[in-house]
């Protein structure tokens, strides 16, 4: 079946001759039409697009991924396309240009074949959520994917698509990744363009990718990276080969395990698969240590400070003047501004503008907001002081598989406390992956592995030695075979 | 640190969202279970820690003062809500 191929073998099929990309777009076309009404993890699909570009594409020169179907997060702005971001507020917003990722994943030849769901403006771990109703776990349909890029990991599972967009704030790629058993990676700040991606958190935010092995997002990653003038903190340093350099070999390789990581809260049966895949690295030559991160606990509160802080200047722009949402018959420009935000944001999306507001306002800057950039340097040193001791670091990415879709929807702290394991790479900028490791009670666990800044290169490669050994990353929902 | 409802409404009227008065009560008791979480800083030891602004460091980049294209005006206010002769409209301001 063309959905259980690897992208190398997609494009290898498609050099053949073996089919074209019109056949390739319509499978896929087929599968969502067939599995998504159970998933919700589109929220605009682009199928008459889809069709005409990979008809173009057969009678063209193909470029490195030409003819390969991708899914675009609907936080990644789409010229002539709802870019919703899964609000309210964008529900009406057709993209006037195209996002810097989008661009590039459109001259590397990929299709788009739609917007995935989220959480509102990428708030979220359980892309319950959104303006569009919740996202299932292909795994189990009451169970929530993970947030916020749910919908694009949850696709990628079901195989609706063989890659997709994700952004990841403080773990929106690798903790959506876990949940639906994809491989997923966020690469270091500044590595993929933020232009045209909707900002959340400016001094976190970073654009990645969902595919079903490290090999698959090799590919979609040496695409997708890269300097973009447009975006102010774009990187400009020479993106590798990431596919062409995968040798899978991991001896030699020191991978720290932080002791934080491992302590209280961890599911049992998620700490077996954990051991189980420790152990696997150990087979393949690796050594592993134990290492401390001492200010790990300082993540959550560090976070909780900066991400809103960062969001509510950021959703200041939307003010129902320019674009989006504008309430009917306002009274005057307070109540056009008043009204309109408030009907076109969210409740969490509300809570955090409010908290930032808060953080931010005067009396209470020093005691928040500039500690939590001070708390913020601690975490990021722990880091640096890691990687001079380890070249990769091994840890889980949740406490425990998917909860239930509702579980957790009343209570916003304890969603919080379920990003502690992915917070602190975010805060300090290195790469991170997920990587399917097993199961706890039918439920995919992701194995997290962190390397030092800009070592993507290494990261995917250490991934693809475990997958190389496992099969973990192949196996499919049942259903959606 | 816990809000009271006034504190709700500053920061709503700060934030620009209208609130109803049962949003303002549920707000108040949220927005304080999220400040006991990040309370949480005020235990760590920052005294010789410079604030970290950049996850690398880096001071914003800077480019040539160049023109460049302008953005096309009737395609971005095709999107807007209310528009007229190449202007944003809004509600009187000035009486």
């Amino acid at each position: 079946m063309i959905h259980e191929r690897s992208i190398a073998e997609l494009i290898a099929a498609r050099a053949t001759g073996e089919f074209s990309a019109a056949e390739l777009t319509a499978h896929y076309l087929d599968r969502i039409a067939r599995f998504d009404d159970g998933l919700n993890s589109l929220i605009t699909r682009t199928d008459e697009a889809a069709r005409d570009r990979a008809a173009a594409l057969d009678d063209g020169v193909g470029a490195a991924l030409s003819g390969i179907p991708v899914l675009q997060k609907d936080i990644f702005c789409t010229r002539g396309v709802r870019t919703s971001c899964a609000s309210r507020m964008l529900d009406n917003f057709i993209a006037p240009y195209d996002a810097g990722v989008v661009e590039r994943l459109d001259e590397a030849g990929m299709v788009m074949l739609g917007k995935t769901n989220m959480d509102e403006f990428a708030m979220g771990s359980s892309s319950e959520n959104s303006f569009y109703g919740p996202v299932r776990n292909p795994w189990n349909a009451a169970h929530v994917p993970g947030g916020s890029s749910g919908g694009s990991a949850a696709a990628v599972a079901a195989g609706l698509a063989p890659a997709a967009t994700g952004t990841d704030t403080g773990g929106s790629i690798r903790q959506p990744a876990a949940l639906c058993g994809v491989t997923g990676i966020k690469p270091t700040y500044g590595r993929v363009s933020r232009y045209g991606m909707i900002a959340f958190a400016s001094s976190l935010d970073q654009g990645g990718c969902f595919a079903r092995s490290a090999e698959d997002c090799a590919h979609v990653l040496g695409a997708m990276a890269g300097f973009d003038e447009r975006d102010s903190t774009s990187v400009e340093r020479e993106v590798p080969d990431y596919a062409g350099q995968l040798d899978g070999d991991v001896s030699g390789l020191t991978i720290g395990l932080p002791t934080q990581y491992f302590a209280d809260g961890l599911e049992a049966e998620s700490r077996d698969v954990l051991d189980a895949a420790i152990a696997t690295y150990e087979k393949l030559g690796a050594r592993v240590v134990e290492i401390d991160m001492p200010h790990t606990d300082l993540a959550v509160s560090t976070y909780y400070v900066i991400a809103p802080a960062e969001a509510s200047s950021n959703l200041a722009r939307f003010d129902g003047v320019r674009y989006g949402h504008r309430c009917a018959d306002p009274v005057d420009l307070e109540d056009l501004y008043t009204r309109s935000r408030a009907e076109g944001f969210g409740a969490e999306v509300q809570r955090r503008i409010m908290i930032g507001a808060y953080v931010l306002s005067a009396g209470y800057y020093d005691a928040y907001y500039l500690k939590a950039q001070k708390t913020r340097r601690l975490i990021a040193d722990d880091f640096h002081k890691a990687f001079a001791e380890v070249d990769l670091i091994a840890a889980p990415v949740t406490q425990a598989p998917a909860f239930a879709i509702g579980e957790k929807a009343d209570d916003p702290v304890a969603m919080y406390l379920n990003d502690v394991y992915t917070l602190p790479a975010s805060l300090a900028g290195v790469p991170g992956m997920s990587v399917p490791a097993g199961f706890s009670n039918g439920l995919p666990v992701g194995l997290q592995l962190i390397a030092p800044w800009f070592a993507e290169g290494r990261l995917l490669n250490a991934a693809h030695a475990y997958q190389q050994v496992t099969d973990w990353h192949t196996r499919r929902p049942p259903g959606f075979e | 640190m816990s809000l009271t409802p006034d504190d709700v409404r500053k920061v709503a009227h700060l934030a620009r969202l209208g609130l109803d008065e049962t949003q303002v009560a549920e707000y108040a008791t949220e927005l304080s279970s999220i400040l006991d979480v990040v309370d949480h800083l005020a235990t760590a030891q920052t005294d010789d820690v410079a604030p970290m602004s950049h996850p690398l460091d880096l001071s914003a980049r800077l480019r040539p003062d160049v023109a460049q294209a302008t953005v096309d005006r009737e395609a971005f206010q095709a999107i807007a809500p209310d528009t007229a002769d190449g202007v944003y409209r809004v509600p009187k301001v000035i009486e």
